[in-house]
């Protein structure tokens, strides 16, 4: 999975030139005209916005209880009374899978704007500063990223779950772990585009005219960078939202009673065989969500890259 | 290029010190108590205990504990697992099996994903095209765990095309299925990479004199454009066989072969530390080695890059 989100940020590293200097067309306004003409972008933008409600909300889609139980049941197929079935211990899985979304929604949002931030500041700081900070901070970006994202996940889990309790303390640890392991890619993105901004006569104008570091960053330096690392963002979301439910999967991510899609997935695995629904209902939901943002993702980055028009 | 490798080399040191270490601190912070279960039905004599905590340095400090470890490790001591097996005979085994699935990994991705980027990327806003674009996000976005489950019950078990599961000494027949799943999710990607780099290719100025040469269109695109547009595909491939490795935990649980991935899953669950240290460790080593051949190949495939 990180290479996945590095082959982005590789093909993103070029940025956004700014292109010409027309007061009128700007990068972003040609990049938001070229993004409404897109049908992908707004099919992605609908699923989005379906799953942010059903996570705040889920009462607006189901009166049903996800955690009442009818043992007598069991595995029964979609009909009227439960849409999507229900599962090995007779939940309603229509309702557990409007639940579920907002373990997942919330892991992947609280992950992606976690690495983004982490990410960039630390990759700014080694962009602008160079000399031994820039050496120090690759360094340790580098030890990050030679541990692949899903192994070091599994161990740091193993090791903090008994540690903590409470549906947003185990949310928060799996977001904590998933930013500690998924920055890396984030830092080089924002580290290469600062390189490459930096020596713009621009810049180099605003430093002669006695600007202060961090206002060269605010005004100059990140407009130009925050493209690529909102796009590559946007990807990672969906990789994080797979991540957690992998976890689930795995039995050390969140845990029942906890509603999600990972952990509906991992009690499907002894119903497969005999009742698919079971399993392709939370799946199939899970794979919409991962779709939604890396379609939005895709098409604002070709939306940006002038090569792609 | 020799001097070059050098400086990577040496460059490698402290990152695989700080992962190894990184890990090593990870996995003996990891609850229970090691000897747990090891005596039969009973707790561990106080006598045993101090004798494998010494064996093992527990009572040392960490630092000084990971560098002793190291040390040994260095001289192919790794340790023993709890069942008194060698930690390193065992990883050579595991090793060769999960070895083989990358392979098969990667060649299945290497065949599918450029076949399908260059039939994409010949005529971009065609019917193959929008094919390959759709087919691509949907197997990106399906987790790897329902694509495995997919595909042992409907091509193993319905259908019987291939094996459900994997036996004891993994042939290659057997891990044809698991290594498809495994490479599904990088397929998709490959496929992508490709597509976008023909199409750029193709019209790009080279291409266009080519064409204006005389040359026949086969030669344009099998030639000229084919072999630029490989080089950024093959360091993927390269970056992407670590992580294929480092993947194939859940892989290796669906289809029940004996690799890497689910000997470091039980060693977690047996409190088993030596094998868990002992199996990322190498796996670690192994990404880091594969990131350097591709780069020291990318200089080799294009020489407009010079690493000197």
């Amino acid at each position: 999975m990180t290479s996945n989100v590095s082959e982005t940020a590789h093909a993103l590293e070029a940025g956004p030139e700014g292109g010409d200097t027309d007061a009128v067309r700007t990068l972003k306004g040609d990049a938001w005209r070229e993004l409404r003409r897109r049908p992908l972008f707004w099919l992605s933008a609908v699923i989005i916005a379906v799953l942010v409600v059903m996570a705040v909300f889920p009462g607006l889609f189901t009166n049903t209880d996800p955690r009442e139980a009818f043992l007598g049941r069991t595995r029964e197929s979609p009909n009227s009374d439960a849409w999507f079935g229900r599962d090995v211990q007779g939940y309603d899985l229509y309702a557990r899978v409007i639940y579920g979304a907002r373990a997942s929604i919330l892991v992947g949002v609280l992950a992606s704007v976690g690495t983004a931030l982490v990410g960039s500041l630390l990759g700014l700081v080694a962009g602008y500063t160079g000399g031994w900070i820039d050496a120090l901070l690759s360094r340790i970006a580098e030890v990050f990223f030679a541990i692949p994202l899903l192994l070091g996940a599994i161990i740091a889990l193993t090791v903090m779950r008994e540690r903590v309790s409470g549906y947003f303390m185990i949310v928060g640890m799996v977001v904590a772990i998933l930013v500690v392991f998924g920055w890396p890619s984030i830092f080089r993105l924002m580290r290469a585009s600062v390189l490459q901004v930096k020596p713009n006569d621009y810049v180099q104008a605003a430093r002669a005219l006695g600007a202060s570091p961090l206002r060269i960053t605010m005004n100059h330096i990140l407009p130009n960078a925050l493209g690529p690392v909102i796009v590559v963002s946007t990807i990672n979301l969906g990789v994080f939202i797979a991540v957690e439910a992998a976890l689930s999967f795995l039995g050390i991510g969140l845990q029942p009673p906890t509603v999600s899609w990972g952990v509906m997935i991992s009690d499907a695995r002894t119903a497969i065989r005999s009742s698919p629904h079971v399993l392709l209902f939370p799946a199939g939901m899970l794979s919409v969500a991962v779709l939604g943002f890396i379609m939005l993702g895709d098409s604002v980055r070709d939306a940006f890259d002038p090569k792609s028009r | 290029m020799g001097k070059y490798t050098i400086r990577r080399l040496l460059q490698m040191i402290p990152v695989i010190i700080g992962a190894t270490f990184l890990l090593y601190a990870m996995v003996f912070a990891m609850p229970g108590d090691p000897t747990a279960g090891m005596c039969g039905q009973r707790d561990c004599s106080p006598v045993f205990k101090a004798a494998f905590n010494e064996r093992y340095n527990l009572n040392d400090p960490l630092p000084v504990q990971y560098a002793k470890y190291l040390a040994g490790a260095v001289q192919g001591d790794l340790g023993e697992t709890r069942s008194g097996v060698q930690v390193i005979d065992e990883l050579g085994e595991r090793y060769g099996t999960t070895l083989k699935l990358g392979v098969i990994a990667l060649v299945f991705e290497a065949l599918i994903g450029i076949g399908a980027g260059v039939l994409a990327g010949l005529r971009k806003g065609g019917f193959m095209d929008s094919l390959v674009l759709v087919s691509t996000l949907v197997v990106i976005s399906v987790p790897i765990f329902v694509i495995g489950y997919v595909a042992q019950i409907y091509l193993g078990v319905r259908l019987g095309w291939f094996p459900v599961t994997v036996s004891f000494d993994a042939g290659w027949g057997e891990l044809i299925l698991p290594g498809m799943v495994l490479a599904s999710t990088s397929v998709a990607y490959l496929a992508r990479l490709m597509r976008s780099n023909m199409a750029e290719n193709l019209r790009s100025d080279y291409v266009r004199t080519a064409r204006a040469k005389g040359l026949s269109s086969g030669r344009v695109v099998g030639v000229h454009t084919l072999r630029n547009s490989m080089i950024p595909v093959v360091t993927f491939l390269g970056y992407d066989f670590g992580a294929l490795l480092g993947g194939a935990i859940i892989t290796e649980g669906i289809f029940n072969i004996r690799g890497v991935g689910g000997y470091i899953f039980d060693g977690i669950h047996e409190q088993d530390n030596m094998a868990v240290v002992g199996a990322v460790t190498v796996l670690v080593v192994i990404y880091l080695l594969a990131n350097l051949v591709v780069d020291l190949l990318y200089g080799v495939l294009d020489p407009r890059i010079s690493h000197d």
